[in-house]
């Protein structure tokens, strides 16, 4: 399924080159003629959507660091700089904001996908488990650049985050200090974070490449969850893939657009258009609204430690999916039942957002709760009994079967 | 077709409903008044003969405890902006004294205003400026607008209401400098004034204006609403001074993104109508 193309090049300086470094093989054999299963939908579009999402941070985060400052008394000037006086200035700081939030719709419509139709069942289990990881690796990187522009929210968001790491028992304060630089946030923490964000979309970038890599390994799962068993099942990745791809990614930045140009802070808090303030903390305190779904969670256990165990394990147990869904049948086309739990907890999730963003009591701390230990049960509980008590319906024998028995429909 | 249309709506409705931010609920907090600026919705441009007189209202008023930090006298005269000619300018940017800098001797200077200046602070310093207020700091208008929000709805609908009305900061703005009222049942605070629009309802900014504070160049009757819509205007520029350029380059990017868009569905569906999947 992998490897080079047998292709010879009728270019002589492309056959010259390729002889010597098959660059030219490799990309043509895993990018052009890779093999692709006939029958993706549309939910498969979102890796290429991620992957535009990547380039345009890396490149938008490039020219504003050009204009940045990355210090206590400045950060927030320097972005107000970049607004008013800098040539497009606005565009980039708009395009790089609202890209962090439609990186992260893509990336959870991704897992969602993958979820479905059990994309992190075998052989794909690292594959998987390199997405996670990317994933994490996401947030990190999303939550340190949120504190760069050093307004309000900026600046308390970090506060808050930070202090989680003193529940660790005994040596949790010496950890704070050590993020901190120090013994509050302060400059040494924005000087950090700043070096973090400019690093860590680069680590990602190299996840994603093995993510690739493992993907072009397995080849794509696909809506029935069927493995490729001939050639029959498959077309070549370009043109097939690449056209449709590219026509997802251009209605994606359309909504994108709508947003940047639109209604560019929307999705962000007003209350980060004021500068950092330690000595006035706002009435709530809330993360992106990517996060708040974690920070239900995290607010929903009593204990600080206890919470932050809680929000972390949310991440980790994902890790062990592969294990936990003992299923044999991965499409949950074929999983009536499974079915219905899925979207139950796509709602249980969505339900832990709207938690996350209200205040940490009465009704909405109860529906946090009960959504967090539904988190829970759904992946250490409902998954592996599913496997045992659901009756699958009968899967077709190959995806070209699949194909041909819609066709004839 | 089908799944493109339930995958997109499934998207904004998790954006919908993901972008619920939490909100002041602070005890009966009142909504801002709606109305409708010139500079709302995908078209709205700002008003400029608006924003003359609002500047006029923030130059005559407001700058005598406010700063404007992040806007130049040049602002004043770019395109999108209250476009005063630039003559005009250089002449109220000489009224000002500016101080900070140093001759070829060492020696401080003072010397008036230019074109590329910052507006200057009423006060020198913060302290400065909280000994002059009763210990409240006035803050920097420059961002106000975008910084404030001024609806309080359930979480439920606030998405959707910000997302066709905006946060409502230029509302917010406007009803805060016109809504002052007698406290109820007769309270009083030392320093503080009574206003149903301002979160926890009192404020140390004593009423700023009162109605007929300036005279407007163009005529437009000086009435307290008036001259409040016309400062929250000008406010509303000065804290998107770019805002026209964006929409309209916002337009143009759509419809390339939209043809682009269509041509390749063309595309895409003439080559996978030869195959069965
Ligand atoms: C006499 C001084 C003074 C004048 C004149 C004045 N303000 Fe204020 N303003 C203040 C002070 C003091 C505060 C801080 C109030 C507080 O925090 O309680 C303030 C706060 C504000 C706020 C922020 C309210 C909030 O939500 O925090 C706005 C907006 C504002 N002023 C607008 C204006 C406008 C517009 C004008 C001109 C029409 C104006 N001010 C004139 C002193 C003044
Ligand atoms: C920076 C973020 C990411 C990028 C750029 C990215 C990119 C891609 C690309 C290009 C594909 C192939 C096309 C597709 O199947 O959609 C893919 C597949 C996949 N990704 Fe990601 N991905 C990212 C994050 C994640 C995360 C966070 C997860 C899971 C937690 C994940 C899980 C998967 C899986 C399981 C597949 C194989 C899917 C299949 O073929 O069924 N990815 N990814």
């Amino acid at each position: 399924m992998s490897g080079h193309s047998t292709y010879e090049f009728k270019n002589p300086i492309a056959r010259w080159v390729d002889e010597r470094l098959p660059i030219l093989s490799v990309v043509r054999g895993q990018l052009v003629d890779f093999p692709t299963p006939r029958n993706l939908n549309y939910w498969w579009t979102f890796g290429g959507i991620l992957a535009t999402m990547l380039v345009i941070q890396i490149l938008t985060g490039i020219v504003l660091v050009m204009h940045f400052t990355p210090h206590t008394s400045m950060a927030f000037d320097s972005v107000e700089h970049i607004m008013r006086d800098v040539n497009w200035g606005w565009l980039l700081r708009w395009m790089h904001a609202n890209g962090a939030s439609f990186f992260f719709i893509a990336v959870y419509i991704h897992i969602f996908r993958g979820l479905y139709y059990g994309s992190y069942k075998a052989p794909r289990e690292i594959l998987w488990m390199i997405g996670v990881i990317i994933f994490i690796a996401m947030m990190a990187t999303a939550f340190m650049g949120y504190v760069l522009p050093w307004g309000q929210m900026s600046y308390w968001g970090a506060v808050v985050i930070t202090n989680l790491f003193s529940a660790i028992p005994v040596v949790g304060d010496q950890i704070v200090q050590w993020l901190w630089g120090g013994f509050s946030v302060a400059n040494p923490t924005l000087q950090r974070f700043f070096s973090l964000h400019y690093l860590l979309p680069f680590v990602l970038a190299a996840l994603v490449f093995l993510h690739v890599w493992a993907l072009h390994v397995t080849g794509n799962n696909n809506p029935d969850g069927i493995e490729v068993k001939s050639e029959q099942d498959t077309l070549p990745f370009h043109p097939y893939y690449t056209m449709k791809d590219l026509f997802a990614i251009l209605v994606f930045l359309m909504v994108y657009a709508a947003f940047v140009f639109y209604s560019p802070w929307y999705l962000g808090h007003s209350i980060n258009f004021a500068p950092a303030n330690p000595l006035s903390t706002p009435a709530h305190i809330v993360p992106e609204w990517y996060f708040l779904p974690f920070y239900a969670m995290l607010r929903a256990i009593p204990d600080k430690l206890g919470g932050v165990i809680v929000m972390f394990s949310s991440l980790i147990i994902l890790f062990f999916l592969p294990w936990l869904d003992t299923s044999k049948v991965k499409s949950l086309k074929y999983r009536p039942l499974a079915r219905q739990f899925f979207w139950l907890l796509v709602i249980v999730c969505l339900v832990l957002g709207i938690a996350g963003a209200q205040p940490a009591q009465g009704a909405w701390l109860l529906v946090a709760r009960l959504a967090t230990a539904w988190y829970f049960i759904h992946f250490l509980v409902i998954l592996p009994l599913l496997g045992f008590i659901e009756k699958p319906k009968p899967i077709p024998a190959s995806i070209s079967e699949a194909v041909l028995g819609k066709a004839k429909a | 077709m089908k799944t493109i249309t339930k995958m997109f709506t499934a998207l904004g409705l998790a954006v919908a409903l993901f972008a619920a931010p939490a909100h002041a609920s602070g005890g009966g907090q009142k909504n801002a008044e709606d109305y409708d600026f010139s500079f709302e919705g995908p078209f709205g441009k700002f008003d400029r003969a608006q924003l003359q007189r609002g500047w006029q209202v923030f130059k005559e008023v407001c700058s005598n405890c406010h700063s404007l930090k992040y806007i130049r006298f040049r602002n004043l005269t770019e395109p999108g902006g209250p476009e005063l000619p630039v003559e005009a300018v250089k002449k109220i940017a000489a009224e000002y004294e500016i101080s900070g800098e140093v001759n070829d001797e060492g020696e401080p200077i003072t010397r008036p205003g230019r074109l590329s200046d910052a507006i200057p602070a009423p006060y020198p310093n913060e302290q400065a400026a909280k000994a002059a207020n009763n210990n409240a700091l006035p803050p920097d208008l420059s961002l106000i607008v975008k910084a404030r929000e001024g609806w309080y709805y359930p979480w439920y609908i606030s998405p959707f209401i910000k997302l066709f009305k905006g946060n409502g900061g230029a509302e917010y703005v406007r009803s805060l400098i016109a809504g002052y009222e007698d406290p109820p049942h007769g309270e009083e605070k030392e320093g503080l004034n009574y206003n149903p629009y301002f979160p926890g309802h009192w404020i140390a900014m004593p009423p700023p204006l009162a109605g007929e504070d300036v005279e407007y160049a163009d005529g437009t009757k000086p009435t307290l609403i008036q001259e409040a819509t016309d400062v929250a205007a000008f406010l509303a520029w000065a804290s998107m001074p770019k805002m026209e350029e964006r929409k309209r380059v916002g337009l143009m990017t759509l419809l390339y993104l939209g043809v682009f868009a269509l041509l390749m569905l063309m595309v895409k569906k003439s080559l996978w109508s030869r195959v069965e999947h």
